[in-house]
């Protein structure tokens, strides 16, 4: 189909409510904790309070006897079951992936890893006999700081030591960019850990019956995980079944193959019932894969006017434990995005992955990008203020310019399109930039007590995970493709099946208006069918903001395959050429002469009668489409953030927050600023609020949402959004992602508008989350060093 | 919420709770709103053997105007004392310091006399009922008595309540003409617990502020009177630069705590600014 009449159709750009909310907001629907089924019997997990130790007994027998208990169960008594859990991303060639048993047998190595599970009648049962089993325990040295874990003196995590990879990328000759720079700025970046807090916390139910295995599970992954189970745990792939059914968001927590699915698997099959867990809270926080931690070392040179030469990025990334599914591969989704927006003639990347005795990070929404688009962003602020020239101005000297797209950027991708121009300048207006700015001089002038910053992040991002080809380049273990299926119905209803399987993204909706502005059919007459292996049968999963660029479009061509073919037999009823027969509104008929001709719906039930089809030609209008992107997609837009800071208590307040993204076209405008909105909240969240914390013994501090807290809509401002429209020109919808670009922009804008309202005092950066306090004492440290005559500095 | 196994019981009577109380010993709780019990319970802090729900003894519920004092049920939600025209306009303190506890959920489950009881430095009510100088209703087998605020809190999560007493309500007297007050609250999200914060009544007469009542929040292990701060607000000004030098006293013998969401020099400074500013609001400057 032309671009003409996607324009002229109605469904693409509709603000249309979403059709899964009414039973998703209601809970009347099948979240993976409300699936009970005969018999069922439930784990309860015991969990080492160690962050590292030998592990000299364990002991389930006094558990056995305990009231409604049917089976407890060591790590040992899975020896020969328990493979490792899969990692899917050995980085390196030299890559160090130790092994990763779903249940420890020897040592554990952070605190919640699983050392013994309890199975019962109930939940309440399961849970009072974990006090009854006797776990032993000889306590090694924890291993907490990942700056110091590569000390020949550190404690070894593994026997094989703490480092477990180095991965290096340079383009350009950084030597020439630095010698004789007129400026050089180098920063230390702190990316703290987080914790994915989704809604709904993990469950699973896992059957096996007559050696066939079910598996409920509240994952982004359902496909993987079938994989996963079938290539590390010896199950016949074709015997295992995996449905993730509602799922209540994941932002990447569900990405994953984890100790408590496997677990759940051989329990099944061992005990012949089925098994659920359920996580609590506290249990979510402890062993859900963590997100972010790294130190980030950046350095730039610079012309005296502020031209970019050269860029060099030291990272260490701290992995936890253990690698899970993609650990090592999260910093380098983060390698290529460094540069930017920015043109460059020379940069270079380090990243160096370590092991600590902490729970093992993982994807988080926007895995990498939102790691590299911080520390960018905060040192061209710096930039910025080194040379006494507007932060805007100091960007807008090294973007691409709009004329110069395609661009092949320093870290060698090709970005297809972009209009930093545009978004910007219509972010400077809804934001009123220059009477901010007008202001700020005002309350510094005055010494008022609440200073006021602005800062600005010019974000772009790469999304839309991703061309096949490039993830083996990277050594990652699979492609990058997604799948689609439609089933014209008799009654003229249509069915979709994607592989590309929601978690809470509103997939139901924008899949049913691509297939009604494609197909002509309404809106209500499609059904999206998703998440269960047997009905979806294949697919790549929803991560990395892919699901319309890459299962959208494979379902655009799924759409075009059920055109093709209605028109060889509406040819045929019609007595016509097929090379003169149109498609247009839902109608096929001949050229020049819109009467003759038949609905879509018509010609499907035709196809099921099959009274009258051309001779050789299949009675089935159902298609199905694999489309693997030639290119990832690059969102891009310009956010400003203006914060009031109370000097005396370190209080920051968001007064202002203006987002313009440019995420191509736009196939439902609700949902998108819904990802806007809850992308600006967790970025937002890394800004000021949220982080892990550990002890010096190991354990985690943050293990209830009274101590790790996240922000609700009380806590946030008003956002203005506003968008433009530069349509992505390598996919035939113009599509680009939007799940993980307000995430991405959002952290360091806050963070720059805070060290803009307090630089004029000698503050250069605040370590994340910036809460009251922390930002008092770098301005009381700042007064100091003032005081001291010495400057501020880091 | 799993939480280990625990008896029920839902009395009709004040009496019939008294004495279910009493039988259940050192292991029965009295649970209300559940507010500050369940998560204890989720968590498996808390092992009760025994739950007496007071929340059908519907003479612990409402307000009653006693002339210079209110009785206020224990009962009462914060939702409640938030919207209660007579607690507004004689004791607007609680009411003002009760709208920042949690969210709309919890304040509509959530009572003023469980929140008393529960006795948390970091709960939000305690410090306003020293400010105030409330007086806390108790009935327990050997009938019923009266403990001021001050006597009340003891030590972290623990009162003069004895075993087998239920509070029943609180007498708070009315603030009279020329009384303000305000509560900062110091806290990092909505329904976080306050790092700090500062309760304060104050009466101006004549450009000055005649005296000053104090209660601080999460800056030890009981709720506190920052007395220091009311002897030097005392006849001082009603200026800013007076109240702060006033405020400057508000930390003198606290003994805040150190933790995840504050450092003990942080939570001293948050003290004296915070103090500063509530005592400003209320002494009208």
């Amino acid at each position: 189909m032309t671009t003409d009449t996607q324009a002229a159709a109605p469904e693409l750009g509709k603000a249309r409510l979403r059709k899964e909310d009414a039973r998703l907001v209601t809970g009347q629907t099948n979240w993976t904790d409300n699936m009970v089924l005969p018999g069922m019997l439930h784990m309860c997990f015991v969990r080492s309070p160690y962050a590292h130790a030998r592990i000299t007994s364990v002991d389930v027998s006094a558990a056995r006897s305990m009231p409604g208990v049917i089976a407890a169960f060591s790590g040992a008594d899975f020896a020969g079951e328990q493979a490792s859990l899969p990692c899917a991303w050995p980085v390196t060639a030299d890559i160090l992936i130790p092994p990763h048993p779903p249940m420890a047998t020897e040592e554990v190595r952070y605190v919640g890893e699983a050392v013994a599970v309890v199975v019962a009648r109930d939940r309440y049962a399961a849970a009072d006999a974990i006090a009854a089993v006797d776990v032993t325990y000889e306590p090694l040295p924890p291993v907490l700081d990942m700056r110091t874990a590569l000390d020949e003196s550190s404690p070894k995590v593994h026997e094989a030591g703490n480092k477990s990879y180095e991965w290096v990328f340079d383009q350009g000759d950084l030597d020439a960019a630095f010698r004789d720079a007129p400026v050089v700025i180098e920063r230390n970046y702190r990316q703290q850990r987080l914790i994915p807090s989704a809604m709904e916390p993990r469950a699973v139910v896992a059957t096996c019956v007559a050696g066939e295995i079910t598996l409920w599970s509240a994952t982004q992954i359902p496909h993987v995980l079938r994989f996963a189970l079938a290539a590390f745990f010896g199950i016949p792939e074709q015997n295992i079944r995996v449905i993730a059914p509602d799922v209540g968001g994941g932002f990447g927590s569900k990405l994953q193959v984890t100790a408590e699915e496997v677990l759940a698997v051989l329990i099944a099959r061992r005990l012949g019932k089925p098994v659920k867990w359920t996580e609590s809270r506290s249990e979510g926080n402890l062993t859900v894969h963590h997100g972010r931690d790294q130190w980030q070392r950046i350095r730039i040179a610079a012309d005296s006017d502020g031209r970019l030469r050269g860029l060099s990025v030291d990272l260490l990334a701290d992995m936890g434990a253990y690698l899970m599914l993609v650990t090592p591969g999260v910093p380098l989704l983060g390698a290529f995005m460094f540069p930017a927006i920015y043109k460059m003639d020379a940069y270079h990347f380090a990243c160096t992955g370590v092991f600590t005795t902490k729970m093992p990070t993982d994807a988080y929404r926007g895995a990498g990008r939102p790691e590299a688009t911080f520390a960018i962003e905060r040192i061209m602020d710096e930039l910025a203020a080194e040379l006494h020239v507007d932060p805007l101005e100091i960007r807008e000297r090294n973007w691409i310019k709009h004329e110069e797209f395609p661009y092949t950027t320093i870290a060698t991708l090709t970005y297809d399109s972009g209009n930093y121009e545009a978004a910007t300048a219509k972010a400077k207006e809804l934001f009123g930039y220059d009477e901010l700015r007008a202001e700020q001089e005002r309350r510094r002038a005055s010494g008022d007590p609440v200073q006021l910053g602005i800062g600005v992040s010019t974000y772009t991002e790469m999304c839309g995970l991703a061309p096949s080809r490039v993830l083996g380049s990277l050594s990652y273990g699979a492609g990058g493709w997604e799948h689609a299926s439609v089933r014209m119905l008799p009654t003229g209803k249509v069915e979709v099946v994607t592989g590309s399987s929601a978690h809470g993204q509103g997939h139901e909706t924008a899949w049913s208006q691509i297939v009604a502005d494609k197909l002509g059919v309404p809106f209500e007459d499609i059904r999206v069918l998703h998440g269960d292996t047997q009905v979806s049968h294949k697919g790549m999963d929803t991560y990395g903001s892919r699901s319309l660029t890459v299962g959208g479009i494979a379902l655009n061509g799924a759409c075009e395959k059920v055109i093709a073919k209605a028109k060889v037999i509406t040819a045929h009823m019609l007595e016509a050429s097929e090379n003169d027969i149109e498609f247009t509104a839902g109608r096929l008929h001949v050229r020049g002469d819109p009467q003759k001709g038949h609905s879509i719906q018509e010609i499907a039930l035709a196809t099921f009668a099959a009274h009258n089809l051309p001779d050789g030609v299949e009675p089935s209008l159902d298609s199905d489409a694999t489309y693997d992107p030639e290119n990832f997609s690059y969102p891009h837009g310009t956010h400003l953030c203006a914060t009031e800071v109370d000097t005396e208590t370190g209080r920051v307040t968001i007064r202002s927050y203006v987002a313009v993204d440019d995420v191509g076209k736009v196939v439902n405008p609700l949902i998108v600023e819904g990802q806007v909105h809850g992308g600006l909240a967790q970025g937002i969240a890394q800004a000021l609020y949220e982080e892990a914390v550990y002890d010096a013994d190991g354990n985690l501090l943050t293990t209830t949402l009274a101590d790790y807290l996240i922000p609700a809509a009380a806590d946030l401002p008003h956002f203005t959004t506003g968008r433009t429209e530069t349509p992505a020109t390598t996919n035939p919808l113009g599509v680009k992602g939007v799940g993980e670009a307000g995430t991405i922009a959002s952290t360091p804008a806050v963070v720059n508008a805070i060290v803009d309202a307090l630089r004029p005092m000698g503050v250069r950066d605040i370590p994340m989350p910036c809460t009251p306090e922390r930002v008092w004492r770098a301005i009381q440290s700042a007064r100091d060093s003032s005081a001291g005559q010495n400057g501020g500095g880091q | 919420m799993i939480p280990a196994k625990f008896d029920y019981t839902r009395p009709g009577s004040l009496d019939e709770a008294v004495r279910a109380l009493a039988d259940g010993g050192e292991d029965a709780k009295v649970i209300a709103g559940g507010q500050s019990l369940l998560p204890l319970l989720r968590l498996r802090l808390a092992f009760p053997d025994l739950l007496v729900d007071v929340g059908g003894l519907d003479g612990l519920r409402g307000v009653r105007d006693e002339g210079d004092t209110l009785l206020i049920g224990a009962l009462t939600t914060h939702d409640e004392v938030v919207h209660d025209p007579v607690i507004r306009e004689h004791c607007g303190l609680l009411a003002e310091a009760a709208g920042t506890v949690a969210d709309p959920a919890v304040r509509h489950r959530g009572t003023l006399g469980g929140s008393l009881a529960h006795a948390d430095p970091a709960g939000d009510m305690p410090a306003v009922a020293l400010a105030l100088n409330a007086t806390m209703i108790a009935r327990g087998p050997g009938g019923e008595r009266a403990i001021g605020a001050g006597e009340f809190f003891l030590d972290y999560l623990t009162t003069a309540l004895a075993p087998g007493e239920i509070l029943t309500g609180v007498r708070v007297p009315k603030l009279g003409p020329g009384w303000g007050y305000r509560y900062e609250k110091f806290h990092l999200t909505a329904q976080a617990w306050a790092i700090v914060g500062v309760a304060a009544v104050a009466r101006r007469s004549d450009g000055h502020v005649a005296e000053a009542r104090i209660g601080l929040t999460n800056m030890g292990l009981v709720p506190v009177r920052a007395r220091g701060a009311e002897e030097a607000a005392a006849g001082a000004e009603a200026t800013i630069e007076a109240l702060r030098t006033a405020a400057g006293r508000a930390d003198e013998g606290t003994q805040p705590p150190s933790d995840l969401h504050g450092a003990a020099d942080y939570r001293r400074h948050l003290a004296r600014v915070l103090t500063a500013r509530a005592l400003a609001v209320a002494s009208g400057v």
